[in-house]
């Protein structure tokens, strides 16, 4: 057990995937690499907890169970490769709208787009939205799924240099990505997998 | 005034109405004469039975009896919500649902109307409180069955949307809101538009009955308008129940998503 403020998982399974042990200290970004259908999601999902799993996680040396599950996906906040909206306007997704309004222009998102319909936006803008949306709420790890699939060089540069202002103030990072050359320029540390096990 | 009384011709006239059905359904390739004659034939036994039920349990009104009437009745509402829709909760947890939706709903607005509105001697005379139950069973069946099924359609159609809203560490009543608010709108629907039509665009069947029966029309309004009240009461609580229920099922105790716990019925038999 540490004190280091980390997330550690240690022979996380289900009855599809694993078993994986992973280690992500704050400020760290553990990237993850593999085929598609490797089972990259499902190990995201089952660390924020939105999966049964079986196996060890914990956070800072305290283990998850004893956090509510809606507290530890607090603590460890989770962006799918598609996210979802559970309102038309875009704005009503954000408690915060100073707040947010902030990073989404450093991901180079006009501030317009907070009163508009989600339909409206572009797969892109509707990416960077919800990675400003899963900032919000001030995680202390932050599990991403391609978050910069449909995004263009510029944009990728905006969301790697937030992603690395993030991590200087402390922010633990997995990042799941086909880019490879992305994966190598924010994470140190990479995991990769094939066929639901670490290759 | 004396009730005018049916006979056996009586019927089969109206019956060749249904007959007609059957020719239409064949003419126009519908399909649906098999069923038309199997749901005509459960229609005449079951209600046949249910008159010589009823004729008996009037005879010698027992609260034992009444009470096995009624049980029996609301076993089948149960047994009937759980295999309507398309998606339903797996294992027992179907069956516990909307038994609790359908039977504390009805208990609760029909002993209300026997002990304030109708007060019968005894209370529990089975002219009453069977027939009071068998009205706010289909009314309360129906609410309960609709919001369910629309609250398990919405929430897979959903399933993006409520998990964005878990995965920022929302609790499952918040993830879950709009889905359970929408379905419970969707259960409570059929009685606000029947409370509103009655009497303009339908005559209600209560107050038709009782009007044929040589009923004073304004004492049968008020019946109607009492039994539209319990009908009211009963379809919203068991809308509810049957919502928050299902939401219970839908998630864990970690408060997770759990599509996992429906099974989809259209790939069973179903008829």
């Amino acid at each position: 057990m540490s004190d280091e403020p980390s997330l550690i998982a240690r022979n996380l399974r289900n009855a599809i995937v694993g078993p994986f042990d992973l280690h992500v200290a704050a400020g760290e970004c553990l990237s993850i690499v593999g085929p598609s259908g490797a089972g990259k999601t499902l190990l995201l999902r089952m660390l924020a907890d939105l999966d049964p799993s079986d196996g060890e996680v914990s956070w800072t040396g305290r283990a998850r169970a004893s956090w509510s599950g809606p507290a530890w996906r607090r603590l460890v906040g989770y962006l799918p490769a598609e996210p979802g909206w559970w309102t038309d306007r875009t704005g009503d997704h954000f408690e915060d709208l100073d707040r947010a309004a902030p990073v989404a222009e450093a991901l180079g998102l006009a501030p317009g787009l907070f009163a508009s319909d989600v339909v409206r936006l572009s797969t892109g803008e509707r990416q960077r939205l919800a990675l400003v949306r899963a900032l919000s709420v001030d995680p202390r790890v932050l599990l991403l799924d391609e978050p910069t699939a449909a995004l263009d060089a510029a944009s990728v540069g905006r969301v790697e240099t937030l992603l690395q202002q993030r991590m200087k103030d402390g922010l633990a990072i997995v990042l799941v990505t086909h880019d490879e050359a992305l994966a190598a320029r924010v994470g140190r540390a990479q995991l990769r997998i094939s066929n639901g096990h670490p290759a | 005034m004396t009730p005018i009384l049916l006979g056996i011709e009586d019927l089969a006239i109206a019956a060749s109405l249904v007959v007609l059905d059957a020719v239409l359904s064949i003419v126009l390739g519908l399909g649906l004469h098999r069923r038309l004659a199997w749901a005509s034939l459960r229609l005449v036994v079951q209600l046949l039975a249910v008159g010589f039920v009823l004729r008996f349990l009037f005879a010698a009104p027992s609260p034992a009896l009444t009470f096995i009437v009624v049980l029996a009745m609301t076993g089948a509402a149960i047994y009937e919500s759980t295999s309507r829709g398309d998606r339903r909760l797996r294992g027992w947890w179907r069956h516990a649902c909307a038994g609790v939706a359908v039977a504390a709903p009805t208990a609760l607005v029909v002993l209300l109307a026997l002990t304030t509105a109708i007060r019968p001697s005894p209370w529990y005379d089975p002219r009453y409180a069977v027939t009071l139950v068998g009205i706010v069973l289909g009314s309360v069946l129906n609410a309960a069955s609709l919001a369910t099924n629309a609250f398990l359609t919405t929430s897979v159609r959903s399933k993006a949307a409520i998990e964005a809203r878990l995965a920022l560490g929302a609790d499952r009543w918040t993830s879950l809101g709009s889905a359970m608010r929408e379905s419970i709108r969707i259960g409570m629907l059929p009685i606000i538009n029947q409370m509103a039509a009655a009497g303009l665009i339908t005559l209600p069947g209560i107050m038709t009955g009782q009007i044929l029966a040589g009923f004073d029309p304004i004492e049968a309004v008020k019946y109607q308008i009492l039994l539209m009240f319990l009908l009211a009461g009963g379809s919203g609580l068991a809308a509810l129940l049957a919502v928050r229920l299902a939401a219970l099922r839908l998630t864990d105790a970690r408060q997770r998503l759990r599509l996992d716990h429906l099974v989809d019925a259209r790939s069973g038999a179903d008829r």
